[in-house]
């Protein structure tokens, strides 16, 4: 059974909806923003290391 | 290759780790999402209300799994660099460099949260009780051990170095945990215990459990995530192509 009998009540929070919504907002886009950091770096290491083995393919 | 079990030694091999942990990141991001989004549900829909606290409370169900992971990355940090210097082995030392941003986000979103249960709560963001600057020392050991790390040129003596330096600020956790007990602090004891009864409705408990599960996970899917680059910066290709 769900505690709220509205979607302006749950996002009020009971008066606290700045603090609760902070504290769950910054925890999620911290999370997504290090994941998102984590592809990036992976990305563009795989880039640096195709074209590092570019010259070997063509020696061979 | 050996099939018929696993042998053990290949996985101290950086070349072994690598298509190791690509396979077993998909499967703990993927149990973390599901268990941040129950987690969540639980906490946000379900969960009672606190008669004392209000709304506010629902805070806890970030605040608390972020600072326990805090404490718990940086034990485990700690004790990977404890093998590294024990047995001169480069992957501990990949995998506490690895453990230092995440246990680092952590922390300041255990400071981060904690702060914006502090306001309404108790009337302040911040107070120098002895669990909040406790805490703050938990971020500063972080950032040390990582900026230790990036200073020295020489990547061996770097590995080493912060190794020391994090094993010397491990004394900072059970001061941490014990703060509430040894002072007379501000801020609440702890809201579950493995030796007493919690203090707390089942559901909110059950919300939280889910939550810690769901960061546990996602910590070891960052931090598997994150030595593989760090391999793969460090071998090239080597790794790259034995391993896919």
């Amino acid at each position: 059974m769900m505690q709220w009998n509205s979607l302006s009540e749950f996002l009020a929070m009971g008066g606290y909806g700045f603090y609760v919504w902070t504290s769950f907002g910054v925890t999620g886009l911290c999370m997504a923003f290090e994941v998102a950091t984590l592809r990036r770096r992976y990305h563009l290491i795989c880039q640096t290391v195709r074209a590092g083995q570019q010259p070997d393919k063509e020696h061979g | 290759m050996n099939t018929t079990g696993i042998n053990w030694f290949r996985y101290s091999s950086l070349q072994a780790i690598y298509p190791l942990a690509g396979r077993l990141i998909p499967w703990f991001a993927g149990s973390a999402l599901v268990c941040g989004l129950i987690g969540l549900y639980i906490g946000l829909g379900l969960a009672p209300t606190d008669f004392q606290q209000g709304q506010a409370y629902r805070i806890i169900f970030v605040h608390v799994p972020a600072a326990w992971m805090s404490m718990f990355l940086y034990v485990v940090m700690a004790c990977w660099a404890a093998i590294g210097l024990g047995l001169n082995a480069r992957p501990s030392f990949l995998m506490a460099q690895a453990i230092a941003p995440t246990g680092t986000l952590f922390t300041f979103l255990a400071l981060l949260t904690g702060s914006m249960w502090g306001k309404p709560t108790w009337g302040t963001w911040w107070v120098w009780d002895a669990r909040l600057t406790s805490e703050l020392i938990l971020l500063f050991l972080y950032l040390g051990t990582m900026l230790l790390h990036a200073s020295i040129d020489d990547r061996r003596r770097a590995d080493r170095a912060a190794a020391v330096f994090a094993i010397v600020g491990v004394v900072n956790v059970p001061v941490i945990y014990f703060s509430v007990q040894w002072w007379n602090t501000l801020h609440q004891g702890a809201s579950v215990s493995m030796t007493a009864a919690p203090k707390m409705a089942a559901m909110m408990v059950t919300a939280m459990l889910i939550m810690m599960a769901a960061f546990w996970l996602y910590s070891v899917a960052v931090v598997l995530a994150r030595v593989r680059c760090a391999i793969l910066e460090r071998e090239g290709q080597s790794a790259r192509l034995r391993g896919q």
